[in-house]
């Protein structure tokens, strides 16, 4: 009984703590600046671990608070736990001052009202918005709304692949187009390995392929007016294409429908998988014991072979932004930590250390960021992302096509058919789920 | 505070000189409850505290959240959920609407929800009486096999599960190794975390993690019955069964309705077993309604509809506890007659 009303119950926790404060909305305009000599800030957890984050960190919020007087109060929220939070701290009003969020969730953030939106006054207070790449700042928020979020570290898919592996199956170079890159893997998948990891049962990661397996397909998932198609044909394409990378190809192992902590990652690191698409796994391939020659990187496979816009699309736009919570009591201060966070300097030293890519133009001229691997991701965001639908309801979308896809592959690993009618079937199901 | 200090004048004077004379010196500065009241009134001062928490702890959520099932609250207005547009019934009617998506998708999880509850509570409930009647008699290692029996309920929920997840895996779980590897009972190793199985999985896990709880009650119960009960059976000629049908199961009966009642409610609502299993998003066919929604509430946002959700299944469990009180009692009346 205690638990039946967790879900009610729950929901209520917090917005019961606004109640008795008195809080609850505010004005759209932004916080105040009551307490200018500190601020609190919401780290995602980038890095190995929270303690790793945090030894990361700290010296660059002790320079910070040097230059300007302000402290930092710092806590490395771990992703988990991230949106949540900012649920709670968005129905009670007591949040942080600046936080980061995934850039898939600005839309949906948006919507909420609970972030700073960066119009030109607010970008210009940073250095403008020209210093930054345009694909980041696309997917910092809806499409004709101010973004609710500023890019920090970006992020993009690539095609990583082990060298070894493919020189044993006597493949010279990496796959450029879909049909090479099942060529390969059914050259290399027997005897117990496999051609391509995936992770069925993570939903972000299913809703990440399959978005830019639509984009080749001419889908969107969304229309204009941001109404969900995932019925169309080339949505049904597009996952069906996915799904039968295991269903009908066979490059892929059958377990892997159930893997969603990474377990493609270790299989890989243990030569057990040829191939995997990720977004920057250098660092996690080096302290599963890879060394950097052991494996190569390129971009991940388009139809026609050169990765570009529209059908050539090959990677969503991953990555961190920062945000302000509008019910800061100290903006002034926000704005001067967003601007010291997306300093050149900083973004230069934050992204070499993360391994991701600096959305700030002038920082990705560093030599770091022109090896092989981040060369690939900065290409990538640079001609051959896009951002995924940018609609308030994009976390729906996750969990219903996430759920469908997840759905799909385990009829694939069981054996069963994965056919265009029952992908049609599956995807109209998950739309139908989505409640406007 | 400090009033009690200075003496006053009237009938309360003997009560200051009293602590003044100092039996307890504290109770000077506590301020002087009539004795009226002391004597009336205190049982319920004791028990306000406990009001006060229930209050904000049970009843002030639970109406909010009532309230917030008329409410039409998604992230558009959860900064400012007080003024979130009124929803009237749709939350309701979208939930029960057996033929759309979503009340379809309710249903299913319910039923699903009814088949685990019942299968997970009656395997509970037998494996433990069997263990605890089997354990009665006095035997070598009988403490080492009761401390053994009642470990998974002394474990912490999520390091248990999280390790049967890991047993359930595909690729490297002890538990294709043991029945496809070892025992070749299957033909390839089976999925038990995706696909149908993940009933089965579910069942084990939650019959795992709560017949210990059935086995320490009814063991319990059982120290209870009078030795001589049995003796006097076995002279009269009855069996083991005999006795167990006549003596053992009877005397069980206030401890088995208790029992069966609360680990109905624990399982029905099982939010932890099948989080830590499965995910946010759980397999179709073992997805169950706490779960559900978990999902329409935080995961896609529409906490108004969720909420909607959480009130149904509480009105059912109302229902079925009210119903199962009722002929449990009934039943009682008829016995002791």
């Amino acid at each position: 009984m205690r638990k039946a009303r967790a879900a009610a119950a729950v929901t209520i926790v917090s917005a019961l703590a606004a109640a008795v404060t008195g809080c609850g909305g505010g004005s759209s305009e932004g916080g105040s600046n009551e307490s200018p000599k500190t601020l609190t800030y919401w780290a995602s957890n980038q890095g190995p671990s929270i303690e790793a984050d945090k030894k990361i960190l700290t010296p660059e919020l002790a320079k910070f608070e040097k230059q300007t007087g302000i402290k930092v109060k710092l806590e490395v929220v771990p992703w988990s736990d991230l949106l949540n939070r900012i649920l709670a701290a968005t129905s009670s009003g007591k949040g942080p001052d600046v936080l980061n969020i995934g850039n898939t969730w600005s839309a949906s953030l948006q919507a909420t009202g609970a972030l700073l939106p960066w119009d030109t006054k607010n970008f210009d207070a940073i250095g403008g918005r020209d210093r930054f790449v345009d694909s980041a700042v696309a997917s910092a928020g809806a499409e004709g709304k101010d973004p609710s979020a500023v890019p920090l570290y970006s992020l993009a898919y690539a095609l990583y692949y082990n060298k070894a592996m493919f020189k044993d199956a006597g493949i010279t170079k990496p796959p450029a187009t879909w049909d090479e890159l099942v060529a390969d893997g059914k050259k290399i998948s027997k005897d117990g390995k496999w051609g391509l990891a995936t992770e069925g049962g993570n939903l972000s990661n299913n809703i990440h392929q399959v978005f830019v397996l639509g984009k080749q397909h001419g889908a969107d998932f969304f229309d204009k007016d941001g109404k969900p198609t995932f019925t169309s044909d080339g949505a049904v394409a597009a996952v069906k294409q996915y799904v039968d990378f295991m269903a009908k190809d066979k490059i892929i192992a059958p377990g892997n429908a159930e893997y969603a902590q990474n377990q493609s990652l270790q299989d890989f690191s243990k030569g057990k998988t040829a191939m995997v698409l990720w977004q920057a796994a250098a660092s996690t391939f080096a302290s599963q014991g890879m060394k950097p020659e052991d494996w190569g990187v390129a971009p991940v496979p388009v139809p026609s072979g050169v990765p570009g816009t529209g059908a050539q699309t090959n990677s969503m736009v991953a990555g961190i932004n920062i945000a302000v919570f509008n019910n800061t009591k100290n903006i002034d201060g926000a704005k001067k930590f967003v601007k010291f966070m997306t300093s050149d300097a900083e973004q230069t030293l934050l992204n070499k250390t993360y391994g991701s890519v600096p959305p700030v133009k002038a920082a990705q001229s560093d030599p770091a960021f022109n090896a092989s691997d981040v060369k690939v991701l900065k290409d990538t965001l640079a001609t051959s992302a896009a951002p995924l639908p940018q609609v308030a309801n994009e976390s729906q979308f996750e969990t219903t096509v996430g759920t469908a896809v997840k759905g799909l592959w385990a009829d694939a690993a069981a054996g069963k058919p994965v056919t265009t009618e029952s992908v049609k079937a599956a995807l109209t199901k998950a739309q139908q789920q989505m409640t406007p | 505070m400090t009033a009690t200090v200075t003496p006053s004048s009237g009938h309360q004077a003997g009560a200051v000189e009293k602590t003044d004379n100092g039996g307890a010196r504290g109770r000077r500065f506590l301020p002087r409850i009539p004795d009226r009241i002391r004597q009336g009134g205190l049982p319920y001062l004791l028990l306000l505290p406990a009001v006060v928490l229930e209050l904000l702890i049970h009843i002030i959520p639970m109406v909010i959240g009532i309230w917030v099932s008329f409410r039409q609250l998604t992230q558009f207005f959860i900064r400012n959920w007080g003024n979130s547009p009124s929803a009237g019934f749709d939350n309701y009617k979208v939930a029960i609407d057996f033929d759309a998506p979503i009340g379809q998708a309710l249903l299913h999880s319910f039923l699903v929800t009814c088949a685990f509850t019942v299968l997970s509570v009656g395997l509970s409930w037998l494996l433990g009486v069997s263990a605890a009647i089997m354990l009665q008699e006095n035997f070598r290692g009988r403490s080492v096999l009761r401390t053994i029996f009642l470990v998974p309920y002394a474990l912490p929920v999520y390091a248990a599960v999280i390790t049967w997840a890991f047993m359930f895996q595909h690729d490297n779980g002890v538990i294709n190794h043991v029945l496809h590897d070892q025992l070749g009972l299957t033909d390839k190793p089976s999925f038990w975390l995706i696909g149908n199985n993940s009933f089965i999985a579910l069942v084990i896990v939650s019959l795992w993690k709560s017949w210990p709880f059935a086995f320490l009650m009814l063991m319990a119960a059982l120290q209870n019955i009078p030795r001589d009960l049995y003796e006097a059976a076995s002279i009269d000629g009855a069996g083991i069964w005999q006795q167990i049908r006549k003596i053992t199961l009877p005397s069980l009966r206030p401890v088995n309705q208790v029992l069966v009642l609360v680990l109905f409610l624990w399982t029905f609502n099982d939010f932890n077993t099948p989080y830590v299993l499965f995910g946010k998003s759980a397999p179709e066919a073992a997805d169950l309604i706490s779960i559900h929604i978990y999902q329409s509430s935080f995961v896609t946002w529409n906490f108004g509809s969720g909420s909607a959700m959480s009130v149904l299944l509480l009105l059912f469990l109302l229902l079925v506890t009210a119903v199962y009180l009722f002929i449990t009692s009934r039943g009682r009346k008829g016995s002791d007659v």
